[in-house]
């Protein structure tokens, strides 16, 4: 994988819908891009896990989120997205050195890898809601029960939201992040955008 | 029937300092905030608001809420609505509203009012907000729970506060497995025009609750009697409730008829209010201490006699009830026959009722298998209360007055040789309406067991089904409609093409550019275009659609070895191969390249509209048959945009953009890793229109910057954009398929000429199969190609091929040979590809393709039009 060429900016697959993003500080509700955080996919099988998951955990100085989880609080952090199935997250331009961690710490400078290990940075664009009216919003399309009671900062589930897959990351008693297949981008935001009117 | 009815004071739901407007069929007429229009019409004495369906018979309001038979109309106003009950629609300045006869009229205007849907969860719904509901929710948040309660009224004596959420105006309409609850609540239907544009007019809720209180309380039964339907006719307890609730007298003289005692304490409260009571009949040989109270007060009281008919005067509102032979004049009759527990939610969950006699009533049996608690009158109002079934045949008894079905109905249906109360239902139509039979369906039920000489457990009630009330598709819509009724994936390039004037496809859930057209160009025009400068120049195709995989591990090339028909185990790095993929049954199931990244590396690629189904075949495998290889799959799709240059310039194109990277040494069929345009990207050397040509990955968030270089790029070269029909035209051209149009499901890799990527050796998905005689029969249907004898004509695409021209008239079936999969006016002219029995032993034949009516004849051939040599792939020198 060739790193990130000097001078080529990313372009977000939501910039021309920029203008309309609520994002007034102490607003009801926000809705902003967290722009091209680097990604990296990783499957692992249930001893593969066991194995070579705190190796991962320990490159990533987060440790490896249980089921339902999300480990680290800042960059990077991780995100169970299913059994043996994780989303490690850093900062933007860091996936290069992320994927080739993650590797070696599945083995693979001791040949033949377990599991794998992806980079999917440009796969999902990352969009952060949040603000008292979050939950709210969020409850016009997601199924799932985002009550304090059984969800809360640190929780995180692949769901669907507007019809589109999402991976939902609670990080704050008011802030989620939604982690969304670029192609489907536009659609979740102009979702979004109209879930939020009668609250902006 | 002139003068107000509005008492000089009461009515604990109106605002008497307040007069708000409202026209009904025209006139004009006041309320006060609080009314409905049921209670603003009778306090204005109109007593006529709907025509029975068949009989046409004038109806007045009979009840105060959702069991209301009769008060149908249609709101005009705002958006318009059909089937409105008078009785819950809230009069508001400005409402506008019809009678109706049974049927309301659809309002062909768009609405474009808002309406949205909530996911919410709880420990506790509590359905009901009476005393006993707003006593279970107020105990439930004390003891810690998540509460919701819902009412159909608009005002609930209960305050929203930190786990409790109230819900007025809300009406429960389903009741389903596992604690799911639907209800729809009314949000801004009673301020007319003053309801904000940005707030949903109405809400669909969706509840899931873990367990729940069924407060729904009872309703009223009428006792049955001929001409039963008049206006002014209504229930007891309805007619109190109007006094009470809204001040509202009902009538001014009243004869109340009942069964039990509810219908005695219904005419004390009328006689408080200030009614006149001709007289009390009570089909019961007793009425106990309540009539003796009515008669100290100087009222009639009749025992063991029943009203066996009305009078009406020519409005056919009533204008006296017959008593056997007695004739009292009145303006409201105020019957009550028993109290029925509304157990709707109850029963559409699985659970049942039972008779009690003691009770006179169904009441909850068996719970459905669910945490559920039925508190306050919904458990049964303790009390007897008497049958009673009309003798004579003197005028129309309607068991069901929202059907016009009458107890004659039902005597036919017996007399038919019916017995159980759900093909009664049916034949006599009694409960079907949208009032779900709520005042007709115990009587029907009682009705019956007396005609059968059985108890009315043993007849039971008819089965209650969601939703209790209808609603409205634009509320089950919500917001999905318009842009948001389905998702329109982008690729990153979306932008550009809509600003360089493509036309869209929808391609699964993709939006793919069809074709560019320029000023005065028709698809045809543009598409031939497109074609020419790809065969002659170069073109550029927004790929980005295609599905990708990446798939690691060190039995990776193994793993795909039994998944692919091909072998893939024998690719170097760094090469890649076309391969198909069979259903366990031998049929092609996707097609698409494999490459080969590092030795336990590939990147896989589907069709566009199959990447998600492609991905599950492959952890199916893996998870279930193949646990043991070391395997592991990630959906790339969303990572890549692609570009795909094709044509003879395409090679200059590429070398200009990615100076780095040996054009010249990159053979056909291998992928490189290279820098195009600035950007970090995967090149593949792959044609799918038999020209030069190579597929450039860039991550997503730079295809657009990719694809603005390529065209730059290309520009000296002559290049243009094409879309997927100009794509689907030249891929066809060289004959290769499409996988889900060129075939079905039915088709092998044989038929569709591809044995040439199957290996011998088995141990792969769907290779035993293709061992069948079946599969190997000789007159399979294979892919060919089709030239119509008149260039002109372009074949339709699913045209059926036989061997003669069909007669002016048909006799006989003509057997079907087979059938256009593909057809397109490409650079050779018009083509197709089929699927023909046969197939390649009868090139040259003449066929006829059949379509609508319409027979063009065709001459088998190759299914490669173009460039049979495939001189093309390495450009023109």
């Amino acid at each position: 994988m060739t790193a990130m060429a000097e001078g080529s900016a990313p372009r977000s697959a939501v910039a021309h819908l920029a203008p309309d993003l609520p994002d007034r500080p102490g607003g009801a509700v926000r809705l902003r891009e967290v722009a091209f955080p680097a990604q990296v996919e990783l499957r692992l099988d249930d001893e593969d896990a066991t194995a070579f998951g705190p190796r991962a955990g320990q490159f990533l100085c987060c440790g490896m989120p249980a089921p339902g989880h999300a480990a680290g609080a800042g960059d990077p952090y991780v995100l169970w997205l299913g059994p043996g199935w994780y989303l490690a997250v850093d900062r933007p331009g860091s996936a290069y050195g992320l994927l080739a961690g993650l590797r070696d710490a599945l083995g693979a400078d001791c040949g033949g890898m377990c599991g794998s290990a992806v980079d999917v940075s440009a796969a999902r664009t990352v969009l952060e809601l949040s603000g008292p009216s979050a939950r709210a919003v969020l409850a016009h399309g997601c199924l799932l029960d985002l009550h304090p009671r059984t969800f809360g900062p640190g929780r995180c589930a692949q769901t669907v939201l507007a019809q589109a897959q999402v991976v939902l990351h609670q990080t704050g008693a008011a802030d989620y992040r939604l982690l969304v297949r670029t192609s489907y981008a536009d659609h979740l935001v102009r979702w979004l955008l109209d879930a939020m009117t009668e609250y902006v | 029937m002139t003068g107000s009815f509005r008492t000089a004071s009461g009515g604990t739901r109106i605002d008497r300092s307040r007069t708000l407007t409202f026209t009904f069929d025209g006139t004009t007429y006041t309320a006060h905030p609080g009314d409905t229009l049921a209670s603003a019409l009778l306090a204005h004495g109109v007593r006529v608001v709907a025509q029975g369906p068949y009989t046409g018979r004038p109806r007045g309001v009979y009840s105060t809420g959702a069991e209301e038979p009769n008060a149908f109309v249609q709101v005009e106003s705002g958006p318009g609505e059909p089937m409105v009950r008078a009785t819950r629609l809230e009069v508001h300045d400005g409402l506008r509203a019809s009678s109706l006869s049974g049927r309301g009229r659809l309002v062909d205007a768009p609405d474009t009012g808002r309406y949205d849907k909530v996911y919410a969860h709880c420990d506790v719904l509590v359905i009901g907000a009476g005393t006993a509901g707003r006593a279970a929710a107020l105990a439930a948040v004390a003891a810690g729970a998540r509460v919701i309660v819902a009412d159909d009224r608009p005002g609930i004596g209960i305050e929203a506060s930190g786990e409790l959420t109230v819900l007025p105006r809300t009406t429960v309409t389903g009741h389903y497995d596992h604690g799911y609850f639907v209800a729809v609540e009314r949000r801004t239907d009673h301020l007319g025009d003053a309801a904000p544009a940005r707030t949903a007019r109405r809400r669909l809720w969706h509840v899931r609750a873990r367990r729940v209180v069924l407060a729904t309380g009872a309703l009223e039964r009428p006792v049955l009697f001929p001409d039963n339907d008049r206006p002014g006719i209504m229930l007891a307890g309805a007619a109190a409730a109007y006094v009470r609730r809204y001040g509202v007298l009902p009538g001014r003289r009243a004869v109340v008829f009942g069964a039990h005692d509810g219908a005695l304490q219904a005419a004390l409260d009328l006689l408080d209010a200030g009614v006149e009571i001709a007289c009390v009949t009570d089909v019961r040989a007793s009425t106990g201490p309540l009539g003796d109270r009515l008669r100290e007060r100087g009222v009639t009281v009749l025992e063991g006699r029943a009203v066996t008919g009305t009078e009406s005067g020519p409005d056919g509102i009533l204008t006296d009830a017959r008593i056997g032979g007695d004739i009292v004049p009145c303006d409201l009759l105020a019957v009550s026959g028993g109290w029925n527990p509304d157990l709707h939610l109850f029963t559409q969950a699985g659970g049942r009722t039972r008779w009690s006699a003691e009770h006179a009533a169904f009441i909850p049996g068996a719970p459905p298998r669910v945490p559920i608690d039925v508190v306050g009158s919904a458990r049964g109002i303790p009390g007897e209360a008497a049958e009673h079934l009309p003798e004579g045949a003197d005028g129309l008894v309607f068991v069901d007055l929202h059907r016009d079905a009458t107890l004659a109905g039902v005597r036919d249906a017996l007399q038919a040789g019916m017995t159980s109360n759900e093909h009664v239902k049916r034949y006599t139509t009694i409960g079907t309406g949208a009032d779900q039979g709520r005042t007709s369906g115990v009587p029907a039920s009682g009705a019956l067991a007396r005609l059968l000489g059985r108890a009315p457990g043993e007849i039971g009630t008819t089965t209650q089904r969601p939703p209790v009330e209808p609603i409205p598709f634009a509320v089950l819509a919500g917001r999905d409609r318009g842009d948001l009724l389905a998702p329109a994936r982008r690729t990153p390039m979306h932008g550009w093409h809509e600003e360089h004037g493509a036309l869209f496809e929808d391609v699964g859930e993709w939006k793919r550019p069809r074709y560019y057209p320029r000023p005065g160009e028709s698809m045809d025009d543009a598409v031939l275009r497109e074609c020419r400068t790809a065969r002659a120049r170069v073109a550029a195709l927004d790929a980005s659609t295609l599905g990708k995989i990446d798939v690691q591990g060190p039995d990776a090339a193994a793993f795909l070895d039994r998944i692919y028909t091909g072998r893939i185990s024998t690719l170097a790095p760094g090469r890649c191969r076309y391969g198909v993929m069979c259903g366990t049954d031998g049929m092609i199931f996707d097609d698409g390249v494999a490459a080969r990244l590092a030795p336990g590396r590939f990147h896989l690629t589907t069709t566009s509209g199959n990447a998600a189904r492609v991905l599950d075949w492959l952890e199916e495998w893996l998870q279930t048959e193949w646990p043991e290889l070391r395997v592991r799959c990630t959906s790339v799709t969303d990572q890549w945009a692609v570009v795909a240059l094709a044509g003879p310039r395409s090679r200059d194109v590429l070398t200009a953009l990615a100076p780095g990277l040996d054009v010249a040494a990159f053979p056909f069929m291998a992928t490189r890793e290279a820098e195009v345009a600035g950007l970090p990207a995967r090149v593949f050397r792959i044609s799918y229109s038999g020209e030069l040509a190579y597929e450039i990955n860039v991550p997503s968030w730079h295809g657009l910057a990719l694809w603005e270089a390529v065209m730059a790029a290309g520009e000296p070269h002559g290049i243009a954009p094409y879309g997927t029909e100009t794509m689907h035209v030249l891929r066809a051209e060289k004959g290769y398929i499409v996988a889900g149009q060129d075939t079905d499901g039915t088709v092998t890799p044989h038929d569709a000429g591809l044995g040439w990527a199957v290996k011998a050796a088995g141990g792969w998905v769907g290779h035993r199969s293709l061992h069948r005689p079946d599969t190997a029969r000789a007159d399979r249907k294979r892919l060919v190609g089709l030239r119509p004898r008149d260039p002109a004509v372009v074949l339709a695409e699913g045209a059926q091929l036989v061997a003669e021209p069909p007669p002016a008239e048909i006799t006989h079936p003509v057997p079907m040979l087979g059938h256009v999969t593909s057809s397109y006016r490409g650079t050779v002219g018009s083509f197709a590809l089929a699927l023909l029995k046969g197939g390649d032993e009868r090139e040259g034949e003449t066929l006829y393709a059949v379509d609508s009516g319409r027979a063009d004849a065709v001459t088998v051939t190759s299914p490669v039009h173009y460039d049979r040599e495939g001189a093309r792939r390495d450009g023109d020198g």
